[in-house]
């Protein structure tokens, strides 16, 4: 029987093909661990559900997001055919709200995709034998800690100027220290382990360890990081269009209904801004939510229980 | 001590040269040339070279480094764009305004988040430990400027218990009652995220130190419960605690931009604001330097004091 197995399957024995079953199985076990996780799964309902309808806005929504009805400017929520009532210009919120989901998901998700992926770059090759060098890299990107990370990103979006590109990449590039930092740790922690001596006396060359043996194992506190960081980020994009130098008017995002419902709440309307800044929050909420439990999932310790 | 004050010191320094850079260069990003935004499209080529000449535009980067740098030291930190004043005058009293309304927003932090957190981590898996981290779970993910919002709404529209903004009553500014009670809104506002970090973080050390040896051995000894929590557990988990805080400064300062905005807080958040608005550029750069240097600060003085209260932590950076 055992005989039979490692003559039928020749390539499955090879080393790549071994450690592409174990990558694969831990992964598998997370997804289990995580499936067994109510919360978890609850939290990615959400986001599905989000994410679903801010796709299907043009399909689903209700009214166009951009033309209101004047007469019937600030109806509360409730009122029949509007069931989170209408902003300041008569628009229905409702319907502004799911096409904002596009604005405000893209510009949270993309940059935090698109610094990870940097992140990742430039971690590993300060982290992996970059010695005194890798070390200084990174003093340098730490200099971005000195600033509180709103003020940051604020910074950069003014000075760049607001429009959607524009705050993807002022976010972007401040979370790219953060997440640098998070893939440099554990580049430098996972460097000094057997497992990757034993692939280097097997003779790999750095540039496999770092792909096969390293990748895998920087990637999951980088994806269990960047979950979390999303949440934030949603509620910091939100805030960038809230002051301004986000995403511009008359477009839904979230963080503009937001400010759009300020001007009005001292008249008393306060459906018009509290409504979509308590859709940010369960979708950060949802985020901080799944980044916790894919945490929980990725540990041994936690897995078996 | 001192040799970790020197070392700590030397650090700070290091990070404010860092800071400068950074203001400095993100001030090159600005699109288009500050030069003609000035001087507008009618000015000649030659003119604007001159103007260029004379602010020193045309030197190396290095050297208007250099020059910005000095600038800064001697507190010279140029004229705003739109208000015509130097940009100094404007900011420092702002910047005693931010520090009134994070000092504010820090003590409602921990007279709540850190009481809060030990009587969680005391009563571990009760209602009210459950209760309050899912409050705290829920609060850490909150917009700021919702918050802000909603509190507005409620204390000052609604219930009428408190001003809806600004720092001093216009008809009869007076005193420091006045400002506390413009205070407490804005302040209540600020803290909402840190307060429920905090909480958790307090609660997640309380737990742990509750099992400890020590403790186990006072409660053998017969110390009564609320003494073990209050007075010993207590003064074990303050170091972290303290360094938590200090982490957290760093959201409070952030979103004190916010609710100086919602609130009209005369702050740096505030005046930043208004200056992002005009795009007055100047003044943009030396407020960010500001926020930015109280941060660089708050988080000298957590370092000490976590030093302070704990020495193993003197041998290291």
């Amino acid at each position: 029987m055992s005989s039979e197995i490692i003559t039928s399957s020749g390539p499955a024995t090879s080393p790549a093909r071994v450690a592409g079953w174990q990558r694969r199985s831990q992964w598998g076990l997370a997804m289990r661990a995580l499936r067994r996780d109510k919360v978890a799964v609850a939290a990615l309902v959400v986001l599905v559900a989000v994410t679903l309808v801010a796709v299907l806005a043009p399909w689903i929504s209700p009214y166009d997001p951009l033309v209101g009805d004047p007469r019937a400017r600030l109806l509360p929520p409730g009122t029949p055919g509007h069931l989170l009532g209408l902003d300041g210009q008569g628009r229905d919120i409702l319907s502004r709200l799911m096409w904002g989901g596009r604005y405000s998901l893209t510009v949270a998700v993309v940059p935090v995709v698109c610094a990870a992926l940097l992140a990742l770059v430039i971690g590993m090759a300060s982290g992996y034998r970059g010695g005194r060098r890798g070390e200084a890299v990174m003093r340098v990107l730490d200099v971005v800690f000195a600033f509180p990370i709103v003020l940051f990103a604020i910074a950069l979006a003014a000075v760049l100027g607001a429009g959607l590109v524009n705050t993807m990449v002022a976010v972007g590039i401040t979370l790219v220290p953060y997440m640098s930092r998070v893939v440099y740790t554990s580049t430098v922690q996972e460097s000094a382990k057997e497992y990757v001596e034993a692939a280097r006396a097997a003779g790999a060359t750095d540039l496999e360890i770092l792909r096969k043996q390293l990748l895998p194992n920087v990637l999951s506190p980088l994806v269990v990081y960047g979950t979390t960081l999303a949440g934030l980020v949603i509620v910091l994009a939100a805030g960038l269009s809230f002051l301004g130098v986000g995403i511009t008017p008359p477009a839904p995002d979230w963080g503009v209904m937001t400010a759009d419902g300020r001007q009005v709440l001292l008249e008393g309307y306060a459906h018009v801004a509290t409504v979509p800044g308590l859709v940010i929050l369960v979708v950060a909420l949802a985020f901080n939510l799944l980044g916790d439990g894919i945490r929980d999932a990725l540990d041994p310790h936690k897995q078996t229980s | 001590m001192i040799g970790f004050l020197l070392r700590r010191l030397g650090w700070t320094v290091l990070i404010l040269i860092g800071v400068s850079v950074l203001v400095f260069l993100l001030m090159q990003l600005v699109p288009g040339d500050p030069v003609r935004t000035m001087l507008g499209m009618a000015a000649t080529g030659e003119r604007v070279e001159e103007v260029r000449h004379q602010l020193g535009l045309d030197r190396s980067l290095p050297i208007q480094y250099l020059d910005y740098v000095a600038g800064v030291l001697h507190g010279e930190l140029g004229q705003s764009l739109v208000l015509s004043q130097p940009v100094s005058s404007i900011l420092f009293p702002k910047l005693l305004n931010t520090v009134i309304l994070s000092a504010g927003s820090l003590l409602i932090c921990l007279l709540v988040g850190i009481p809060l957190g030990v009587l969680a981590g005391a009563r571990q898996y009760s209602l009210f430990d459950r209760g309050s981290m899912f409050l705290s779970l829920a609060g850490a993910s909150v917009p700021v400027y919702w918050a802000a919002l909603v509190i507005v709404s409620i204390f000052a529209l609604q219930l009428g218990w408190f001003p809806t903004s600004g720092m001093y009553d216009t008809r009869n500014p007076g005193g420091l009652a006045d400002v506390l009670h413009h205070l407490v809104l804005p302040a209540a506002a600020a803290a909402v995220v840190p307060t429920a970090v905090i909480a958790r973080m307090a609660r997640g050390t309380m737990v742990e130190a509750l099992q400890g040896d020590h403790v186990r051995m006072l409660r053998a000894s017969g110390v009564p419960e609320r003494s073990v929590i209050w007075r010993h557990a207590l003064r074990g988990i303050m170091p972290p605690v303290v360094n938590i805080v200090g982490l957290q400064v760093g959201y409070l300062l952030g979103g004190i931009i916010f609710v100086e905005v919602v609130f009209n807080w005369p702050g740096l958040g505030g005046q930043l604001y208004t200056s992002i608005t005009a795009g007055d550029m100047p003044l943009i750069q030396s407020g960010v330097l500001f926020i930015a240097l109280v941060f660089v600060l708050v988080n000298l003085i957590t370092d000490v004091s976590v030093a302070l209260l704990d020495p193993r932590t003197r041998k290291a950076a």
